[in-house]
This record gives structure tokens, C-alpha cells and sequence, in this order.
């Protein structure tokens, strides 16, 4: 087959006209929930009032209701704190970085992946606070000056993640609304509900689509996702510091950054794949959010799944190649030990069921990838689990170890963290458009001018001003 | 319509190549105050309007800066200033520990900051009551049309000239835009009295509100199930007692560590020929005799053994201690009265443990040496 490079194909099927656009996005926001989203509302709720169950609990009897315990002190809640965090990697990282590359086809899914990061976000945000054990003393974490006349601990990664994920949302937040603003102002223009209407004046600030404001604008998209691209590398870097900068084997390496942030991509674009395919199926989106797009992320899913795979492989040959007794047997306890199970179970949803993407009839078939998107996302929810779990059961003093085993409570609150993540998704869908308009009206066919003005650019007004247009 | 003031004169294009030529071929004309409106951003618009680069990434660049050095100063004073600790034998003032808080906060004032300018400088957002909002010429170009605005106040501005520009580019639907009359002649009510009465009224029960609330909150302990036991604290109040008392008394006879009973008791003659002093006049024991003298003896005795009371009358004063028949005392004699007390002055034998007696009547001694010093003292 001959590929024309020359020529750039378009990232939306067919040749849908400006109007088609903004009514295929605008459409679940004008029309009243169905009863199929109502069921799903109410399914993520109830997993979302179980968390708050055993949160509840949790404050009241404390985090003895937990099955953490000496050694194994962190254990579900700071898998899940992990895991949430590294959901939300993808949002930026395809605001961000595919910006900075001039990925096109990440137009289509930008609004929705950063909507996720903000919500996996604040799902992660909360197992730091509930994990202190007392919650209603968390303002500490902040530097402020207090009664006390004391501050926090600058040189801990602890205090390093407080900034990391509290920068990390407030600039999440702050690159999703500007992305909103020409969209909601689009709204506010179309729509004929009054209370609609007044909302949308208000979150559009007045936008009137000037090019005066476009011109200023798109550079501080590009500031933007120049500051995010860092930040979303040094978030999961800074989260893989509280394991690497402790002395504990299988903790203290210095393979932990690069190979969390690579984790952190392939759960995020595992979740978010995931749930666009839900979703461009029930809002006919399947011509903006293309079968090619979806094949995209498989390839980056591919990639950072190998990157992983490898990072797994090194953590063994260095343990082997230290010579160090007591890491070479963490590696061989987390392969053959107690925990055996949650390690093969990581490793093949992770390391081995992505290696299915190599194949283009597995990539573009969607239940295929679907399943295989779940397959990471739970290798990776046990890839934390394996990581904290195991290298704390048994460390040192063999008389020290000792057996984690979660409690209800501790399921509770996973299922609760699941349940709010899709209740403010859920949320999400209806109230904002879910896929950014301007941003796809600037990609279809015919939305950008003919390069033909590029030399005699002074000729071709003055033609117009003598009377030749061509209307 | 003649007494309308108008904002400017709007017409639509179709498509994107024509909008980018209608941009030049205003910019060319020498119009300044004119405006191009697009669903989404043109390729190649700037260029066409002739707009210099946005000055917004060197406002990133400021307030990137700033929050660097903004976060290290902090960081610096915190750790290395206000209050120093060791953790785990690391410097106070750790830099390579302090870079990635430098870097979020870089980040987070620079985001933060770039999109605020933008938004509120630049733009001058809020304003929803620009006279382009809500026409016919604002929905369309929000929805597919490329619309050209070109504004009254512009120094070009002629109202058929333009419509003559605008034909020969050829726009679609011009219009002319006016300034709303209503919007205009809105009065600000801001500072009549009712509606500053209601601020107030408001300012109050929020502040009050808030004050009684947080005074419950904050000194309502949850959870306290630590700090609350089923068990008796010191002087509090028991019912398990007949005497009502949560703190209980030695039992009788219980003798405490250095207060063993005194042989002579009600004695001082004896008392006088059989005690001598065990510590010598060095200075540790002289300056707890200091203290000791200063803590129990000096509110009546003064501070140098004068009689000059401090309690200004409410007891009655004492004899000074560096009279004839003190200092001929023996050492026996004062410890006596110290232990037993004399006329008003009660016993001390419960607060002053006997080697603390022994070294207030050392200080005694050098109170009196003090006053009274010899000659060879002045050698």
C-alpha cells in the first residue's frame, strides 16, 4: 500500500459541516437524561454510598478497621492513592504532551481525558487524607503559621506529594475551564433555555470569539501544556519518591520514577480508552472519536506496557546483578512467596496482554481491546498492591513478618473510590460537552485556509479592493 | 434608530479563506479598530491582521520566576530560620530537597497566574454586557459563520465607506451593531443606602454566625475517646469518696523520700547543740539555697533577709534576719524554726526537703556575711 505523507489526512471521518458538529457534541447536554442513565447513575451511587460507609466507619472506630497493621502500614489505601493518581496521568499527558507534538487526533478526546484527570484526581486526593487517620487534622500538611509555631518537613517526599498533587489539580482544573470557555460561550449562543443560558454567560466570561482573543489565547494554550508536560512527569515521579527515597528493598531504586510515570500513562490511556468506548457509542460520536484514534491509544498503551514489561525484567537483573542478599530475596518472594498470585496476575495483564496490540486486527476491534483496556487496569490496580504489599510483609528480620489481609472496609472504600470516579463522570457527560467543539471544528475538512497566500500577499488584497471577489 | 450610538458595522463570510483575506484587506485599508470572530482559531489569522506576537509568555516568564524564588525564600526561612530541626542529619538548608517544590510552585504560580492576566487584563473578562452579545451577527459566528466587525470609534471609521468595503469583499448580512440604550443608562446601585444596609445586615449575621459556630466547633473534641477515660484525674471532683475528693492522702504513718520524721520535735535547745550543718559553702549548694530562699522564705523575709515584706501588710512582717540574736543563732536553731515554724510563721518541714534546709541557712549565713562584713573580707 503507498501512503501519500505529503498530504494530512484528516483525524474525523467524513466531511461533517460546522453545524453537524456542534449539534452531534451539543446533543446530550439539550435533550433530558434517558432511563438507562438514571440506572447507571443510580449503580455508581450506591458503590459511591458503600465507600461512604466504610468511611464513616473508618472515622468512627479509626483505621483500626483497616487491614493494615505492623509491617504491612500502608497497604489498600495507598495502592488506591496510587492508582487513582496514575488514572488521571492521561489527561494531561494527551492535553500536554500530544499538543506539544501536534497530535491532531488528540482533539477529539482532550475534554474527556482531562475530565478524568481532574476527577481521578480528587478520588486519589482523598486516601492520603483518610490514610492520617485523622482526617480533620490533614490542614498540618499545608505550611502555614499556626499556634504551634511549627512547620512542615520540606525535605520529605510526603510534604513533596502534597504539593505535587495539589499543583497537579489546581493546574489540571485551570487547563480543562480555559479549554471550556469558547465551547461554553458556543452554548450560551445556541441555546434557548434561560437558566442554561445565564450559566453559560456567567463560565464564558463574555468570550466573543475574537480573533484578538484567539491570538492570545493559543499562546497560553501553548505555555500551558509547556509547564504541564513537566508536571505531569514530575507528579508520578514524586509519588514513586515516598517508596524509592525509603531504605526498604524492593522500594529504594532508583528505576522507580521513569517506570511509575510509564505505569501512570498506560492505566490512564487503559481508563480513558475504556470509557470512550462506552461513550462515542451511546452520543454517536463514533465519527469524531474515530476506530483510528482508539488504535492510537492502543499504540501508546503498547508502548508504555512494554516500557513496564522491561522495567519488571530490570528490577531482576539489578537485584541479581547487586549482589545485594536481601533485594535479590524480595524479587524471588514476590515471584514464589505468599503474594505469588498478585504478581502473576500483574504480569500477565500487564506485561503480556498488551503485547496482543502488536497485532493491527487486535487494535482496531473494539470488544478485543475493551477487555484488554480492563486486563491493565486491574494489572496495574495489583501492580501497587505487589509493590507496597510485598516489600513490607516481609523485609529484614524474618521475625518482623507478617500477612496482610484486606477487611471489608478496606473493599468498601476501593468500590467507593470507583463509584465516585463514574458518578462525576457520569455528571460530566450531561452537563459539560464532552468533546471539545472549537477544538474539532478547527481539525474537520475545510476548517483551516489554503496555503495560498504564503508569497505576493500584498497583491491579492488589493485585487479585492478593485472589485474581483469570488463570491 | 438615528439617536442609537452605534458600535460598528458586522458582515459574515462563509468560509475560512475568505474571513483571512477580509482580515487583510482590513488591515490594509489602515482600519485599527476592527475585529475578526471565529468558531475556533484560523490558521494564519494573526499574520493576516497584522497583530504583534502575545506579550503572555514573558508574563509566564515573571511570574515563573517568582514563584521560585518566592518558594525558596519561603522554604529557606522555614527550615533554616523560623525553626531549624535536624532530620536525619541533613543541613537546614537542603537544596537538591527543595527542588521539586520549587518546581510545583513555578508551575503553579505561572499556570495560574499567565491564565488570570490573560482572562482579566487582557481580555477584561467578565463582561457580558459587550454590545456584540446577543445579535444575530454573535450566534452565527459562534456557530459556523466568519464574521469581520469594524468598529465606530476606529479613526477611518466612515459608516459608507465601510458598507462599500464590506460589499466588495463580499459579506453576507450587514449589519450595523449599536451600544444598547438600556445597558448604557443603567445607574449603579450599588451605593444606595438600602442596598448598603443589607450588606451590613448581611456582614453581620455571617460574622456572627460564623463566631458562635467556630467557637462550638473548634472546641468540640471528636473522637475523644483517649482523652476521656472512665478513671479519676487529680482535683477533680468523686462521688466514690465520702470526702468528695478525686486525690487521695498518703496513708497514715507513709513517710515521703527526704522527709524522714524530726527527732526534735518541739526542742530547739536540743535541736540547737545536736545539728550541725553537712554541706559546705560551695556555690552549687549556695545557689539552691538561693533558690530556695528566694522561692519560700524571701515573700516575707525580703529578697536580702531585711523583714521587708513583699505581701504589702496582708501578713504580718518580720524581724529582720541580720540582727544580733539571728546572727549569733546557731546553724541548729534556724533549722529548727524552719522545720517547726515560730509564732506566726508556720512549718516548712512539707515544701523544703532537709538538705534544702540546710542550704537556705547557707545563704542565710551569707546574707548576714554581707551586711555585717568583716575587715579582712575587704582584703
Amino acid at each position: 500500500m503507498i501512503v501519500d505523507y505529503t498530504k494530512e489526512i484528516s483525524v474525523i471521518d467524513g466531511k461533517p459541516s460546522f453545524a453537524d458538529i456542534e449539534n452531534v457534541i451539543a446533543a446530550p447536554l439539550d435533550v433530558k437524561p434517558d432511563k438507562k442513565y438514571f440506572i447507571a447513575l443510580s449503580i455508581t451511587l450506591t458503590m459511591l454510598a458503600i465507600g461512604g460507609i466504610s468511611l464513616g466507619l473508618t472515622f468512627y472506630y479509626g483505621i483500626g478497621m483497616w487491614g493494615n497493621n505492623q509491617p504491612v502500614g500502608w497497604a489498600f489505601d495507598i495502592t488506591n492513592f496510587v492508582f487513582w493518581i496514575g488514572i488521571g496521568h492521561a489527561g494531561t499527558l494527551i492535553s500536554a504532551i500530544l499538543f506539544l507534538l501536534r497530535q491532531k487526533w488528540r482533539n477529539g478526546i482532550s475534554r474527556f481525558a482531562e475530565g478524568m484527570t481532574i476527577f481521578a484526581v480528587l478520588t486519589a486526593g482523598i486516601f492520603p487524607l483518610i490514610h492520617v487517620g485523622r482526617s480533620w487534622l490533614a490542614g498540618y500538611l499545608f505550611p502555614y503559621p499556626n499556634e504551634h509555631g511549627i512547620w512542615v518537613n520540606f525535605i520529605s517526599p510526603l510534604v513533596w506529594d502534597v504539593f505535587a498533587v495539589s499543583t497537579y489539580l489546581t493546574v489540571s482544573l485551570v487547563f480543562w475551564y480555559i479549554g471550556l470557555i469558547p465551547d461554553l460561550a458556543t452554548l450560551r449562543d445556541r441555546t434557548t433555555n434561560k437558566i442554561k443560558k445565564l450559566l453559560y454567560s456567567v463560565f464564558s466570561l463574555g468570550w466573543r470569539h475574537s480573533s484578538r482573543h484567539w491570538h492570545h489565547y493559543e499562546m497560553v494554550y501553548l505555555v500551558l501544556a509547556g509547564f504541564a508536560t513537566p508536571l505531569v512527569l514530575s507528579v508520578h515521579t514524586i509519588v514513586s519518591f515516598d517508596f524509592a527515597t525509603s531504605v526498604l528493598p524492593g522500594w529504594h531504586t532508583t528505576i522507580f520514577p521513569p517506570y511509575f510515570v510509564a505505569g501512570a500513562v498506560f492505566s490512564g490511556f487503559a481508563m480513558v480508552q475504556n470509557v470512550l468506548i462506552i461513550v462515542r457509542k451511546i452520543f454517536n460520536f463514533e465519527h469524531i472519536i474515530t476506530v483510528k484514534t482508539l488504535e492510537r491509544m492502543n499504540k501508546v498503551m503498547l508502548l508504555t506496557g512494554s516500557m513496564v514489561g522491561y522495567a519488571y525484567g530490570m528490577e531482576f537483573f539489578i537485584a541479581w546483578y547487586s549482589g545485594n542478599p536481601s533485594e535479590q530475596f524480595v524479587f524471588i518472594n514476590r515471584a514464589m512467596g505468599p503474594y505469588a498470585w498478585a504478581y502473576w496476575t500483574m504480569v500477565s495483564c500487564n506485561v503480556i496482554s498488551p503485547q496482543l496490540f502488536w497485532f493491527k486486527k487486535i487494535r482496531t476491534t473494539i470488544p478485543v481491546m475493551f477487555v484488554i483496556g480492563v486486563f491493565v487496569n486491574v494489572g496495574m490496580w495489583f501492580e501497587r498492591f505487589v509493590i507496597i504489599v510485598t516489600s513490607l510483609s516481609r523485609d529484614f528480620l524474618p521475625s518482623s513478618w507478617r500477612m496482610f489481609t484486606p477487611t471489608l472496609v478496606d473493599f468498601g472504600i476501593l468500590i467507593g473510590s470507583f463509584g465516585m470516579f463514574f458518578t462525576f463522570l457520569l455528571l460530566f457527560i450531561k452537563t459539560m460537552p464532552v468533546v471539545s467543539i472549537s477544538e474539532v471544528k478547527a481539525v474537520i475538512f475545510g476548517a483551516q485556509p489554503k496555503h495560498h497566500h504564503d508569497h505576493g500577499s500584498k497583491e491579492e488584497p488589493e485585487t479585492i479592493r478593485s472589485g474581483v471577489n469570488h463570491v | 434608530m438615528s439617536d442609537k450610538i452605534l458600535y460598528s458595522v458586522t458582515g459574515v463570510f462563509d468560509t475560512p479563506d475568505e474571513i483571512i483575506k477580509a482580515a487583510e484587506a482590513a488591515a490594509d485599508a489602515g482600519y485599527t479598530k476592527y475585529d475578526i470572530n471565529t468558531s475556533y482559531p484560523v490558521h494564519g489569522m494573526s499574520n493576516a491582521m497584522r497583530i504583534k506576537p502575545s506579550s503572555l509568555s514573558y508574563i509566564a516568564l515573571v511570574f515563573g520566576l517568582s514563584g521560585a524564588a518566592l518558594a525558596l525564600l519561603a522554604m529557606w526561612y522555614i527550615s533554616s530560620s523560623s525553626y531549624p530541626l535536624i532530620i536525619g542529619g541533613k543541613p537546614y538548608f537542603s537544596l537538591p530537597a527543595f527542588i521539586p517544590i520549587i518546581f510545583e510552585i513555578t508551575v503553579l504560580l505561572a499556570s495560574v497566574m499567565t491564565v488570570v492576566s490573560m482572562l482579566a487584563i487582557f481580555f477584561k473578562f467578565p463582561n457580558n454586557s459587550h454590545p456584540l452579545h446577543d445579535t444575530r451577527y454573535m450566534k452565527m459566528v459562534s456557530s459556523d459563520k466568519f464574521g469581520i466587525s469594524i468598529q465606530a470609534s476606529d479613526p477611518l471609521f466612515d459608516e459608507k465607506k465601510v458598507n462599500r468595503f464590506l460589499v466588495i469583499l463580499g459579506a453576507q448580512l450587514i449589519t450595523k451593531i449599536y451600544f444598547d440604550e438600556d445597558e448604557l443608562n443603567v445607574k449603579n446601585n450599588v451605593f444606595e443606602p438600602k442596598f448598603i444596609g443589607f450588606l451590613a445586615m448581611v456582614f453581620l449575621a455571617v460574622a456572627g454566625l460564623t463566631y458562635f459556630t467556630l467557637n462550638y466547633l473548634m472546641f468540640m473534641p471528636p473522637f475523644n475517646w483517649m482523652a476521656n477515660q472512665p478513671k479519676l484525674n487529680p482535683q477533680h471532683k468523686t462521688v466514690l469518696f465520702a470526702d468528695g475528693f478525686g486525690m487521695r492522702l498518703p496513708v497514715e504513718g507513709s513517710v515521703a523520700r527526704g522527709f524522714e520524721p524530726y527527732l526534735y520535735k518541739g526542742n530547739q535547745a536540743s535541736a540547737s547543740k545536736n545539728l550541725i550543718n553537712p554541706l559546705l559553702p560551695v556555690k552549687e549548694n549556695l545557689s539552691m539555697g538561693r533558690m530556695k530562699f528566694d522561692i519560700f522564705c524571701s515573700p516575707c523575709h525580703g529578697y536580702f533577709a531585711k523583714g521587708d515584706s513583699r505581701l504589702r501588710g496582708q501578713f504580718p512582717n518580720p524581724p529582720s534576719l541580720h540582727s544580733e540574736k539571728v546572727r549569733n543563732f546557731r546553724d541548729g536553731d534556724i533549722y529548727h524554726i524552719i522545720t517547726e515554724g515560730q509564732n506566726v510563721m508556720p512549718s516548712y518541714a512539707k515544701q523544703i526537703s532537709r538538705e534544702e534546709r540546710w542550704a537556705v541557712i547557707l545563704y542565710v549565713r551569707a546574707l548576714q556575711r554581707s551586711q555585717n562584713a568583716k575587715e579582712t573580707d575587704i582584703k
